[in-house]
């Protein structure tokens, strides 16, 4: 990968002025008002409350945002690619291949009438010409990696035949096969019991540092991103409220970020209450 | 790992009992379906203000003869004496004589269900060959001007008048152009020249290695056959449509996106692949209600088939042949209902 070389300052996404939009019977909202973040071999953590156009800025950098939906951005370059200005066909050789997506619910994103082999070898065929034996012998390997103990049994299993948590890291052993250099994670363990978050996350942070992949995660828990990140963007309504080093977050300074801050819950609780996010702080309503 | 086991081993013989079991359970249900259509096509025979004994003796008949016709046809016992009597009769095969044709209702329904089946099965043919691609690439396009061309063509096939589609064939391309046949199975010339194997023309004619007979059968068979198509391509292209469409919405699509997969493969591969299964009921139902349902179409182009027969049977209150066409397509429902039962476990792993 000979663009993992560049010089350390090259960053691996650019984005300026990003903006993602909806017809709606009162004319086009704006779910993302004019988001930008550089963002290196590092791992950025997006969180916001639903609705922050937090998944669509995801959604966005792999262009994926379906008519009727509208993006558009003053600069959006990955790795020196400009990719407003690319081809469909080129975006796609990029998908999957340079940039990849883990999903949030295994249960839907996971094609229920395909094998997990089939699924899992369909993202490396569909960039890399291999021989059949390479193929198989890469998603089993890969499959290991993810820490799933008998990759011959699981290639064969149709997703609803498989846990959660295990369809997740088979999720994650899908999105990396192809060795992409960024990797967006799109609420990735909100689907699972709380007893196998940490796992799932784990290897996920495991797999980026290993590979020296950039990773966008997103999330709306502060806690988890705090711990899994480095930097860390709070969005509301559309736009960035808060950028700042995760290891900073209890400075923040944007009320809403303060406020979400205050509403969780801590270990040595003496609230009788949690306090409620006060809006007005910052709408001014 | 959480995972259920699955039959990793090799099939063990509680799997083969299973599966006999399986087998055992499907031919009791085919059949208990079957005698319950026979009871229901019976009783109703029955109970409707026709009586069948009229339509044998006629208006004219002394009151003694009758009752000669009436004792001799077993009307004077208990309808249950009359039903079991009736079903120990089919199972032998005897569906009664026609009153109308003055044959074995089972002979006759040898003779025209075979050229029914043979247009109506062109006619799905037709109809599943279009539909559903048309289907997905509506689906595909969903809102621009081939949708909507795709849209208004399917719903022609549903509010158009089937004898009036087939009058107008006629005129254009058989009078008119004259690239298709006239009415009837074959040019008369060529009538009766192949023996009736099948009964299906177009494969009796290739087993005689007549092929004058064959191009002159198509030749007669493609214009009522693409007109049925017709039909079923309106309903299956709209099926197929909103299945596709919400296919199309489901997050593992965005996710073979996200993979990088071309659009073509997202979209049969990934999109279709899922809704073949609920595509076969409707090919299924679209398939029987050609076969039923093509009493227009057999009017206008004088084909001998079994909905032009039992319109005539009915017109003439035989009621063997009534009921004996009346089974031949309930069972034909039964059957395509079990087999879509049969490929739906073999296409959808999460029904095995």
């Amino acid at each position: 990968m000979s663009h993992s070389h560049q010089s350390e300052q090259a960053p691996l996404l650019e984005l300026e002025n990003l903006r993602v939009s909806f017809p709606t019977p009162q004319g086009r909202v704006e779910v993302v008002k004019g988001l930008s973040f550089t963002l290196g071999r590092e791992r950025l953590g997006i969180v916001g409350e639903s609705g922050s156009g937090k998944s669509m800025t995801g959604r966005a950098i792999l262009r994926l945002v379906r008519s009727p939906g509208r993006q558009q951005a003053d600069r959006m370059v990955f790795d020196g690619i400009d990719l407003a200005g690319l081809s469909e066909r080129k975006m796609r050789d990029l998908r999957g291949a340079r940039i990849s997506m883990i999903m949030q619910d295994p249960k839907f994103s996971l094609n229920p009438v395909m094998t997990i082999g089939a699924q899992i070898a369909e993202a490396l065929k569909t960039h890399e010409t291999l021989a059949r034996r390479e193929i198989k012998s890469r998603v089993l390997e890969m499959l290991h990696s993810v820490r799933i103990n008998d990759p011959e049994r699981v290639v064969n299993l149709y997703p609803h035949e498989v846990s959660g948590g295990m369809g997740q890291r088979i999720m994650i052993a899908m999105m990396l096969i192809p060795r992409p250099d960024l990797l967006i994670a799109d609420e990735p363990t909100s689907a699972l019991d709380v007893s196998v978050q940490a796992q799932v996350l784990d290897l996920i942070d495991e797999l980026v540092r290993d590979k020296g992949m950039g990773l966008i995660l997103i999330s709306h828990d502060l806690n988890l991103v705090a711990r899994y990140c480095d930097r860390i963007l709070v969005m509301h309504a559309g736009e960035v409220v808060e950028s700042c080093a995760a290891e900073d977050l209890h400075k923040a300074t944007h009320p809403y970020t303060q406020g979400l801050l205050a509403a969780v819950p801590r270990m040595e609780e003496t609230r009788e209450e949690l306090p409620v996010l006060d809006r007005s702080a910052w709408s001014g309503t | 790992m959480g995972t259920r086991p699955l039959n990793t081993a090799a099939p063990s013989n509680a799997a083969l009992r299973k599966t006999a079991g399986a087998i055992g359970g499907f031919i009791i249900v085919t059949l208990l379906t079957f005698v319950g259509l026979m009871a229901i096509t019976f009783f109703i025979g029955r109970v409707i203000p026709i009586d069948p004994v009229l339509s044998v003796v006629g208006d004219r008949a002394t009151q003694e003869q009758y009752d000669a016709v009436r004792i001799a046809m077993g009307l004077d016992r208990p309808l249950i004496a009359q039903f079991i009597t009736y079903v120990g009769d089919v199972f032998q095969g005897d569906l009664g004589h026609s009153v109308s044709t003055n044959r074995p209702v089972a002979e006759d329904l040898a003779r025209v269900f075979p050229a029914t089946l043979e247009m109506a099965t062109l006619g799905i043919i037709i109809g599943v060959g279009m539909g559903v691609p048309l289907g997905v690439w509506a689906a595909a396009r969903q809102g621009t001007w081939v949708d909507q061309l795709i849209r208004v063509f399917a719903l022609l096939g549903y509010s158009v008048p089937a004898f009036w589609l087939g009058l107008v064939g006629l005129v254009v391309f058989y009078a008119g152009l004259g690239w298709v046949g006239g009415p009837g199975r074959v040019d008369i010339f060529y009538e009766g020249l192949v023996e009736p194997r099948t009964g299906l023309l177009l494969v009796d004619s290739l087993i005689a290695r007549d092929f004058d007979v064959f191009w002159s059968a198509l030749d007669h068979l493609i214009l009522p056959a693409t007109i049925l198509g017709f039909f079923s391509l309106a309903y299956i292209a709209r099926m197929t449509r909103s299945f596709m469409l919400d296919q199309l919405g489901q997050e593992y699509i965005t996710t073979a996106r996200v993979k990088g997969v071309a659009e073509w493969r997202v979209i049969w591969t990934h999109g279709f692949r899922p809704i073949r299964v609920p595509l076969i009921t409707v090919i299924g139902l679209s398939y029987a209600a050609l076969l039923e349902g093509s009493v227009m179409i057999e009017t206008v182009f004088s084909w001998p088939g079994i909905g032009n027969y039992l319109t005539v049977a009915l017109l003439n209150a035989d009621m063997n042949a009534v009921l004996g066409a009346t089974l031949v397509i309930g069972s034909v429902f039964i059957l395509i209902n079990k087999l879509s039962d049969v490929l739906y476990r073999i296409l959808d792993p999460r029904s095995r």
